[in-house]
């Protein structure tokens, strides 16, 4: 008996505590991206339109100048949950694009994109494509804390990133140093400064602020339905919860005149 | 109890059909006074929710199916077209995604019942084999649909394991080609998926049938391992069995729910939402959740034809268990030594699990050989060791007596 127990602990810790990741391993990958407050999160979630503006407005200004979003119409921006555009103002921004409202997003413009060594990826699902190690025991913690933000606490954490590199290392030609990146090496240089991009709700003007609110804007792009979901959510939750509590008290009476009478 | 125990048509329209296919008669007697052991515990109800979780993923798959374009250019795209611009299609998605999920569980959770209270045993060996097939079917479909996605993590988990077949001699790299349909994972590859992964479940379907089938032949197993000898030790399945079996199809069905609605891409690798690209392979490849034991077993190994051998045996031994464990006694609850030696296995599957998900370095591969060689000498080694030497508790004479206690009816009289 005392044996197994012992046999079990070793197991337990065995698979839970002792493996560590190696450091070479460790070193390609990014920093931990801090956690920040979205206003998606959690079971009552819901998208800030004002944000989802900022972010479209940094989308539209600097992003896609490289980056496509080819799976996001002009329609979508007038849709429930989203930016909070009316029909005739996604209109007029598809307008300024010589293109219909029923359009996406034009491909950028392929004379920049064709001098990246890598072409930049379309951001349409970016939000969701992008995410970082959470390791035990966070990842079961996730289950229960609904923390589903790593794709855009790692990009807000990204555009953040940029900084000159530790004494010893040499960067690549043609890369840019960022603590968050995996491998530290990203193609991509430093898209946003602060006071880059104007904003109209007086928000303000800076590096933290513009790089929450198109991470924000990112996560509409890939899950433009998040809303919808929560609300419905807890309207499933709720009709579940009253139905087993039900069946719960039938199953018990039901049980007891079987106890009563073998 | 209540009823009749044969059926009697009710309607004018039932009498005419009962005399031309008597299905009201199969109905009556397999799901209203079939007698089931009075004592299941809440483990048996993981058969119902089983064929809950099929029929829901079969009806969510078909209208998936409607949207769907299985075409390497377009496939990614259409799953996406469903996310975004399909009425409620991206409850259809998540619900079939994360269903694929709770399928597993279902079936894992199952499984482990069966073992734990030794219901593989004599006379219950081909419902047992049935089950076993019926795990392998699922872990082929729920592959394939994965790779339907198209996504990073689906192209290059389609390489990862179509290429293990590369390991068998001689014909190896032959059969590989034949499977992918050319000489890379591609659009043929992608279609015959697609047509497979629409004519599995159907298959799935018709051994849930001989399952079914078999089960009511031999009838259920339960908790003591001892067989119902008496109409005392028996229930109706409706409306006994039926209602507890709906309590608990809720309550998973809450973290189902929880699942779909609120952390929908809690298990799906982050990966698989960048579409497939030959030309760059992602920096891990990982299956799903239910296969990483699986997948740390074939990752244990240094040779790969060994490490495939193990992977397929992992699966194929449980088929042998009826006659690896040399028990007369089912029960573990009568089993004092079996049943630490079954905890140990599970924390191993789970523990292989975590292992699979991690890099195959350093540590891990340490523990994960260690794991695989308990695996293996689970069936090999201790069940059929154990049988002989184990000294078992004395079981209960009948099921009614070990609920109701020795004294029966009094005893329950003097508990109300």
């Amino acid at each position: 008996m005392m044996l197994k127990r012992s046999v079990l602990a070793l197991l337990l810790a065995g698979a839970f505590a002792a493996p560590v990741t190696p450091a070479a391993a460790q070193l390609a990958e990014g920093a931990t991206p801090p956690q920040l407050h979205w206003p998606f999160a959690g079971p009552f979630g819901t998208y800030d339109p004002g944000q989802l503006q900022r972010g479209l407005k940094i989308y539209h200004d600097v992003c896609s100048n490289c980056h496509s979003l080819s799976l996001v119409s002009f329609r979508n921006l007038a849709d429930p949950g989203g930016p909070g555009y009316s029909a005739a103002q996604a209109a007029a921004l598809a307008a300024t694009y010589k293109l219909s409202p029923a359009d996406h997003f034009p491909a950028p413009n392929e004379a920049v994109v064709s001098a990246f060594p890598i072409k930049p990826p379309d951001m349409s699902v970016l939000a969701k494509a992008r995410s970082y190690r959470r390791g035990f025991p966070w990842f079961v913690l996730d289950f229960f804390t609904q923390y589903q933000e790593q794709g855009v606490d790692y990009i807000a954490a990204l555009l953040k990133g940029y900084d000159k590199p530790p004494a010893g290392v040499t960067v690549p030609p043609g890369t840019f140093y960022n603590k968050y990146f995996p491998g530290h090496n990203l193609a991509m240089p430093q898209p946003l400064f602060p006071g880059q991009v104007t904003y109209d709700d007086g928000a303000p003007q800076t590096l933290d602020q513009y790089s929450q609110d198109v991470a924000a804007f990112l996560m509409w792009a890939a899950e433009p339905h998040l809303d919808q979901r929560k609300r419905i959510g807890f309207q499933v939750m709720i009709y579940l919860i009253v139905f087993a509590g039900l069946l719960y008290l039938t199953k018990k009476k039901i049980w007891r005149e079987a106890e009563l009478h073998p | 109890m209540s009823g009749n125990s044969i059926y009697q048509p009710q309607s004018a329209f039932m009498r005419w059909l009962e005399r031309r296919l008597p299905i009201g008669a199969l109905i009556y007697s397999s799901f209203v006074v079939y007698p089931t052991p009075r004592n299941l515990n809440y483990w048996w109800t993981f058969g119902g929710i089983l064929s809950f979780m099929l029929g829901l993923q079969i009806v969510t798959g078909v209208v998936l199916a409607m949207h769907y374009t299985p075409q390497v250019d377009l496939a990614f795209n259409s799953v996406e077209s469903i996310m975004r611009d399909v009425s409620f299609g991206w409850l259809l998605r998540y619900v079939h995604a994360n269903g694929a999920s709770m399928f597993f569980l279902a079936a894992y959770i199952h499984t482990f019942r069966g073992m734990y209270y030794g219901s593989y045993k004599e006379p219950r060996e081909v419902l047992w084999i049935l089950g076993v097939i019926l795990l392998l079917l699922m872990i082929v479909a729920g592959f394939m649909g994965y790779v339907l996605v198209w996504g990073q993590m689906s192209f290059w988990a389609a390489t990862v394991i179509t290429s293990l077949f590369s390991a068998i001699p001689v014909f190896g790299e032959s059969i590989v080609t034949w499977l992918w349909g050319g000489y890379a994972v591609g659009n043929p590859t992608l279609n015959r998926f697609y047509s497979l992964h629409y004519l599995l479940p159907f298959v799935i379907a018709g051994v849930v049938v001989l399952h079914i089938w078999a089960l009511h032949i031999v009838g259920q197993n339960n908790p003591t391992g001892v067989e119902p000898k008496s109409e005392k030790d028996t229930v109706a399945f409706t409306p006994y069995a039926t209602i507890k079996d709906t309590f608990v199809l809720i309550l998973f069905c809450i973290l189902f729910g929880w699942l779909v609605f609120y952390v929908p891409n809690y298990l799906i690798h982050a990966d698989n939402y960048i579409p497939a690209n030959p030309a760059v392979t992602p920096p891990e490849i990982v299956p799903e959740w239910y296969y990483l034991p699986f997948y740390a077993i074939l990752r244990a190994i240094p040779n790969k034809l060994m490490g495939v051998i193990a992977l397929v045996a992992s699966i194929a031994i449980l088929a042998f268990l009826p006659w690896l464990d040399t028990s007369p006694v089912r029960s573990a609850r009568y089993r004092p030594l079996y049943k630490q030696f079954f905890w140990v296995f599970v924390i191993v599957c789970i523990g292989l699990g975590y292992l699979g998900s991690n890099p195959p370095e350093g540590w891990y591969v340490i523990f994960a050989r260690l794991f695989t060689i308990y695996y293996f000498a689970y069936f090999l080694v201790i069940l059929p060791v154990l049988g002989l030497v184990e000294k078992t508790k004395p079981l209960p004479n009948s099921i009614s007596e070990s609920v109701l206690g020795a004294s029966g009816l009094t005893g329950a009289r003097a508990r109300a």
